[in-house]
């Protein structure tokens, strides 16, 4: 027996027939599993921007979002429209918050015309928030969320997610403390875009100034916080012509 | 099939005295790098001891046709192919647990103590015995898990589970009233490991079997 199992063709054999067992077992999985799969992951998308514009069930300390049964109808009925910008166009899109901000991040490395998703809320009548969607570099991943704002550029909410930061450090850009100082900061000063940055040294760590652009890092993650910075930064400014042109139209 | 004496050895030995963290020191990147919460040790943990049950029933079944040039190969891709399956299903059915999950699913992969319990028990044991030592060594490892999170999460965040149990720091309720502050250092990798130290200090001083001769 044991000649046999250490031959070179047994081995070859052995290996090969490993491959194509696991191969089928985890294709079969995979596409068994993918509707299911990309329907949680579409309802967690209206989750995200319904919570960036403050529309959740949170309670005292924890993120809750919108119940998956409730949120299709919760969506329809807080965001008013959906809009594409592509180039200099704006067009309407029902499913533009289907839209994957990585996709678009590399076709604009690659030189062609990037979209840019943009949603329209409306939480009390006539008042309208404008959510726009991020996309950056943590630690060890990618880092993405929403950013709500009013018509002033002030932040009326954000929310944050991360594929892989570290637990208990840059993984609590997700927590309701750190997304929750966001809330009020002006993105503008004089009219002109500074950002809001994760700032170390606790200048202001009851976030009590909201003029600022500045919010209290999280210990231990600077390089997550950095790349936060960056992210708001430069996604966020790519969409202020717009947001000027589209404030002014309708106002 | 229940349990006779030899194998409640198996549990009970790498729980204490063969502990994998502390007297066979395996697997301490995991250990070090997410006990910052208690949250994320308790997932790790529950992660582990599924992967190691299952992958050590696994191996030990295919032991006796494993090729033995190519078995850590086999073993990876088993432990690989395990972690994927729980990835997949949590993501379909589990969507908010995936994504608590889905950080620890690389450093499982790379846990030292499921290939060491592979190549050390489930090639020359029976599928039963070796189902028990994997939970056995997943427990052991576990419970430290669980002790250095806690210690870490409660000195360093003033909080268990993310529930404030020593009052509001900012607003200086409770303990904080009275000056204590929080210690950042504990949310740093090498307070984990200073704390695995002094469990292991704590651990050898109890029983000095396992202190060894110099």
């Amino acid at each position: 027996m044991a000649k046999k199992i250490d031959g070179n063709t047994y081995t070859l054999v052995f290996a090969a027939g490993m491959v194509v067992v696991v191969g089928a077992v985890l294709a079969f999985l995979a596409s068994s599993l993918s509707p299911s799969i990309s329907e949680n992951k579409r309802i967690e998308k209206q989750q995200n921007i319904l919570y960036a514009m403050g529309i959740n069930e949170n309670d005292k300390t924890s993120v809750k979002f919108v119940s998956k049964e409730k949120v299709a109808e919760t969506f329809d009925q807080y965001i008013s429209k959906q809009l594409v910008i592509e180039g200099g166009e704006i067009k309407e899109d029902n499913e533009a918050y289907l839209i994957d901000l990585k996709k678009e991040n590399s076709r604009e490395k690659n030189g062609e015309i990037r979209r840019l998703p943009l949603f329209i809320g409306e939480k009390n009548k006539g008042e309208k928030i404008y959510i726009v969607p991020v996309r950056g570099k943590g630690l060890w991943d990618a880092i993405w969320g929403y950013v709500a704002v009013d018509k002033n550029m002030v932040v009326e909410g954000v929310f944050f997610d991360h594929a892989a930061e570290t637990p208990g450090l840059g993984a609590n850009i997700k927590e309701r403390f750190f997304m929750d100082d966001f809330k009020g900061e002006y993105l503008l000063s004089k009219g002109i875009f500074k950002g809001i940055k994760v700032k170390k040294g606790n200048a202001d760590p009851k976030n009590l100034d909201k003029y600022d652009h500045e919010v209290d890092a999280i210990a231990g993650s600077t390089i997550t916080g950095d790349g936060l910075a960056a992210m708001l930064k430069k996604d966020i400014k790519r969409y202020l012509p717009h947001l000027k042109k589209l404030n002014e139209s309708w106002d | 099939m229940g349990l006779n004496k030899k194998d409640l050895k198996l549990i009970k030995d790498p729980l204490f005295d063969n502990n994998p963290i502390t007297v066979q020191v395996l697997g301490i990147c995991s250990a070090l790098a997410i006990t910052a919460e208690l949250k994320a040790s308790i997932v790790m943990s529950v992660a582990v001891l599924f992967v190691m049950g299952v992958g050590n029933f696994i191996i030990s079944l295919l032991r006796n046709i494993i090729p033995s040039r190519i078995r850590i190969i086999v073993q990876l891709i088993v432990v690989a192919t395990l972690v994927i399956i729980v990835d997949l299903v949590l993501k379909a059915y589990a969507y908010e647990l995936s994504k608590t999950l889905s950080v620890f699913v690389g450093l499982i992969i790379t846990n030292c103590i499921i290939m060491g319990r592979f190549e050390a028990f489930a090639l020359a044991n029976g599928p039963f015995r070796s189902f028990v030592d994997g939970i056995g060594n997943a427990m052991g490892y576990a419970v430290i898990l669980i002790i250095v999170g806690f210690f870490r999460e409660l000195l360093g965040s003033g909080t268990l589970l993310g529930i404030k149990v020593l009052g509001d720091p900012i607003e200086k309720t409770g303990l904080y009233a009275y000056g204590y502050e929080n210690n950042g250092f504990m949310l740093l990798a090498p307070m984990a490991l200073i704390t695995v130290g002094l469990i292991i200090w704590v651990q050898r001083a109890r029983n000095k079997n396992l202190v060894e001769d110099r």
